[in-house]
C-alpha cells in the first residue's frame, strides 16, 4: 500500500511542486493542447525558462509535445494524473475490495446458519 | 480528502457480519486491497483491546495495519484507531486514522456503513514533506472533476 507505484509518484508529485508547472497543467486541463508560445504569454518567464518547465513535465509523463512544421503542440497526459488520483484513494480501494469480500464471506455464514436450523 | 465513506447491503443478519469483522478466521477471508492472503489476524475485542492485521499483496508486498477497539457495541457499531506498522513497530511518521463501522438490520440482512476518517492529516504531511503544500490535493481534484463526466 505504502510503496504503490512509488517512482511514478514521486515524479508526478516533484513536476507538481512548481506553481509554473501547475498553471501550465491546469490550462491544458482546460484546453485540448497549446502551442509553447501560448503557454508562455502569461508567464513573466522568458521562452528558454517555459522549455525547461515543459521539459520536466515531459520526463514526468505528464505532457506530450508534437511537432507540426514549426509549431509544437502541448498536450496533456493524464495517466500519471490518474495515478496520482488512485494514490489518494488508495483507502478507497482497499476498503471497497475488502468489503466484497466481507459480503461474499457474511453471505455464505448466513446460508450456513440457515441450513444448520432446518 | 479527509475520510472514505463507503456502504454495502449484505444479505446476512448484523450479528453474523459483525463476527466477520472481528473474529480473526472472519477477517483472514475479507481483508486487505486485493487477491492477496491474510498472513496473520489478532483481534482483542474490548475497548483498549488491539487489533492486528498482516497481509501480502498480488504484487508480493507485505502489509501491516493495527489499532485499538474505542466503541464496541454488538452487533450495531464497532470504531477503532488504524494505523500502518511494519515488524510490529509502527511506521515512522504514520498517522493514526479511524475506522468507524456501522451496521443497520434491513429486510434483506445488513446495510453496513463504513468510515475511515481522519485521513487529511497523513496527506497533508506527505504534501508537506514533498512540497505540493497542498496543491496537488486542489489540482488533482480539480482533474477528477473534469473527467468525472
Amino acid at each position: 500500500m505504502v510503496n504503490y507505484t512509488d517512482r511514478q509518484l514521486d515524479r508526478t508529485f516533484a513536476a507538481l511542486v512548481d506553481g509554473t508547472r501547475r498553471a501550465i497543467l491546469a490550462r491544458l486541463e482546460r484546453e485540448d493542447g497549446a502551442s509553447v508560445s501560448e503557454l508562455a504569454k502569461p508567464f513573466a518567464i522568458k521562452l528558454p525558462a517555459v522549455m525547461k518547465h515543459l521539459d520536466v513535465l515531459c520526463d514526468a509523463g505528464l505532457i506530450t509535445r508534437t511537432k507540426a512544421g514549426r509549431t509544437v503542440t502541448v498536450r496533456l497526459r493524464p495517466e500519471p494524473m490518474r495515478e496520482a488520483m488512485d494514490w489518494l484513494r488508495r483507502y478507497e480501494r482497499f476498503w471497497s475490495k475488502s468489503l466484497d469480500r466481507l459480503a461474499v464471506f457474511a453471505e455464505s455464514k448466513e446460508s450456513e446458519a440457515r441450513k444448520k436450523r432446518r | 480528502m479527509t475520510s472514505v465513506t463507503l456502504m454495502r447491503r449484505i444479505r446476512a443478519r448484523p450479528s453474523i457480519v459483525f463476527e466477520a469483522l472481528t473474529k480473526p478466521d472472519g477477517i483472514a477471508e475479507w481483508w486487505g486491497p486485493d487477491a492477496g492472503p491474510v498472513l496473520l489476524a489478532e483481534t482483542d475485542v474490548r475497548i483498549g483491546g488491539r487489533f492486528r492485521v498482516r497481509f501480502r499483496m498480488v504484487d508480493g508486498t507485505e502489509h501491516e495495519s493495527s489499532g485499538e477497539y474505542l466503541e464496541i457495541a454488538e452487533p450495531k457499531r464497532l470504531v477503532m484507531s488504524w494505523q500502518w506498522t511494519s515488524g510490529g513497530e509502527s511506521d515512522e511518521g504514520a498517522e493514526v486514522s479511524r475506522i468507524e463501522i456501522d451496521l443497520k438490520p434491513i429486510d434483506t440482512g445488513t446495510e453496513i456503513t463504513l468510515t475511515h476518517a481522519r485521513l487529511r492529516t497523513e496527506v497533508s504531511r506527505a504534501s508537506h514533506e514533498r512540497g505540493w503544500a497542498g496543491a496537488l490535493d486542489k489540482l488533482v481534484r480539480h482533474f477528477a472533476a473534469e473527467h468525472a463526466g
